[in-house]
């Protein structure tokens, strides 16, 4: 890690503010090593299938109830909030449209991602963490395996595969919370419910919501292995590893999801200029 | 700055060609120095004991030594060649001749004992399962662990077994050079003896040097053909030599040098007023 120029000791705000600014722009700078590091290795050789497996397994398989319940309270209460609105316009009907559209493009893969930033990167940075403190990683190096090959690789390769399938999971269990309130307890009619569906939502915003989820996926093992590999000694900086890796994942998710909220938007309308209308 | 060793014997003779050799070495943990312009020597075959106060920086220069960490100033040999010279291919080839036992041990505690001594053969060599049970068996008995043993997780290992898991691991390579980092801390005086045994027998059975970090003295007299003294830079003036022994166990124990023969005998002396004063 590179190391903060030590600046004159002040109290001064101006200074703290620097002093923040300078250990920002050199953290975002070794993250951005850390995450070429990453890929370099991807491209020079995978680890063993076994450690593959179980990283895919933990990562992927044991996520699927949490990104369910996500998705499906998601779209229950989605259905219930928005209801009032739609039933004063008159226009129940097209609550499914609105409401699964939110959540393909963007309600679905944000919550899950965040979801999957608090079980998934919270549990690996205070996993690589621990092995930190407890001299494993040294014990890796002195095997003569290379710890982020070993480590990062199979958990970076899981989050940015899997958590687009696990959105993918949290759209569809979402959408069918949403029309069962829907039809089951608000009694809007299942046709018109799937019909204005299909016609507003077209396959470019699922592409949208999923192509979101692979960066946020990357992002989130990135940050957050990043934070195992350089957490401070005990269990306190297990602990401080394990909540900066969700904070700073869940600024990311929300960081990137702006940009490429705003790329996708741009890109819409240079391929489709004349969009459908809710309305 | 430049240290005069001449009054000490670094050539150590009696054994063979340097395998590692710290020139000038420094490291510094952001303002804190911990090792300060340390130049040594270690001669293949030799069994070589670094002593020294906690904090002086004797895993430090361990970790430097296996390039687990990088020295803030001057050069690291490997077999007569500086790492800095090196390719990382190169490197990582000569670290396999390397064994590293930890002061904690640090086994993979998601690993059972069995993986723990099989992950350098499985990682390293393209041996067949059996090959890679047959000689985690070999090390295990070595080390004088039942087989039983091998589906243990190392959360059910007493402190005694998990140093000898980490030595077993250290020794599936078979390593031209093995460093014991603090191999007996911890431990009761019986389970020291046999880690003692055990790093003498390693040294028997095959031509191996050893390198051991350590506070206890029985394990310098038993084990060591060379003693280091390592003293805290926060006690020397600027311009005095970390390095403030070089010699055999028995010259350890006779020093004129009240720096050393304090801690060979044990003795806080001056220090307890230090302490009363604070």
């Amino acid at each position: 890690m590179a190391s903060v120029p030590a600046l004159k000791p002040t109290n001064t705000l101006v200074h703290q503010l620097g002093q923040t600014v300078v250990e920002m722009t050199v953290a975002v700078g070794d993250l951005a090593l850390f995450g070429a590091q990453v890929v370099r290795l991807i491209l020079t050789g995978l680890p063993r299938r076994g450690v593959m497996t179980q990283t895919f397994y933990e990562i992927g398989v044991r996520s699927i109830p949490v990104v369910g319940v996500t998705g499906l309270f998601i779209g229950m209460v989605l259905a219930i909030q928005a209801y009032d609105q739609f039933h004063f316009l008159h226009m129940e009907t097209k609550l499914g449209a609105a409401i699964n559209a939110s959540l393909v493009r963007e309600l679905g893969p944000t919550l899950a991602a965040v979801m999957l930033a608090g079980r998934v990167g919270s549990a690996m940075a205070a996993e690589l963490g621990t092995m930190r403190v407890t001299e494993q990683i040294d014990a890796l190096k002195a095997l003569g395996a290379n710890p982020i090959q070993y480590l990062v690789v199979p958990r970076f390769l899981a989050c940015f595969l899997l958590i687009p399938l696990l959105t993918a999971i949290a759209d569809a269990i979402g959408i069918l919370g949403g029309w069962m309130i829907g039809s089951q307890v608000l009694g809007i009619d299942s046709f018109y419910w799937w019909l204005h569906s299909k016609e507003f939502i077209a396959i470019y915003d699922v592409q949208c919501g999923l192509t979101k989820s692979f960066f946020f996926g990357g992002a989130i093992a990135l940050v957050s292995c990043y934070q195992g590999f350089h957490c401070g000694a005990g269990a306190e900086g297990v602990g401080q590893a394990s909540t900066r890796s969700f904070v700073w994942s869940f600024i990311a998710i929300l960081v990137l999801d702006f940009f490429l909220g705003v790329f996708q938007s741009g890109l819409y309308y240079v391929l489709w200029p004349d969009p459908v209308s809710l309305f | 700055m430049s240290i005069d060793f001449s009054h000490f014997d670094l050539s150590a003779a009696a054994f063979g060609e340097p395998v590692i050799e710290l020139r000038g070495v420094s490291r510094v943990f952001g303002t804190q120095t911990v090792l300060r312009d340390i130049s040594l020597t270690v001669q293949r075959g030799e069994t070589l004991a670094v002593i020294g106060e906690s904090g002086c920086g004797k895993s430090v220069m361990l970790k430097i030594m296996m390039k687990m960490l990088e020295p803030s100033h001057g050069d690291v040999d490997w077999f007569g060649k500086a790492l800095r010279q090196r390719s990382e291919r190169d490197i990582h080839r000569d670290r396999l001749k390397f064994g590293y036992l930890f002061q904690s041990a640090a086994l993979f505690d998601s690993m059972t004992v069995f993986e723990n001594v099989a992950f350098g053969l499985r990682h390293n060599t393209g041996m067949s399962d059996s090959q890679i049970t047959q000689i985690v068996h070999e090390r295990l008995r070595d080390v004088g662990l039942p087989q039983s043993a091998s589906d243990k997780k190392p959360a059910e290992l007493s402190g005694g077994m998990k140093k000898r898991v980490g030595l077993a691991r250290a020794l599936a390579l078979n390593p031209e050079i093995v460093l014991y980092d603090e191999p007996t801390t911890g431990l009761d005086p019986i389970m020291t003896d046999i880690i003692n045994e055990l790093i003498l027998r390693t040294c028997e059975r095959q031509p191996v040097t050893s390198i051991v970090v350590t506070h206890e003295m029985s394990t310098v007299r038993k084990v060591a053909d060379r003693v280091v003294m390592l003293y805290p830079l926060s006690r020397l003036q600027p311009d005095e030599p970390q390095i403030v022994f070089v010699g055999t166990a028995a010259e350890a124990f006779s020093s004129s040098d009240p720096r050393v023969s304090q801690f060979v005998h044990g003795q806080a002396r001056e220090r307890l007023q230090e302490l009363a004063a604070a």
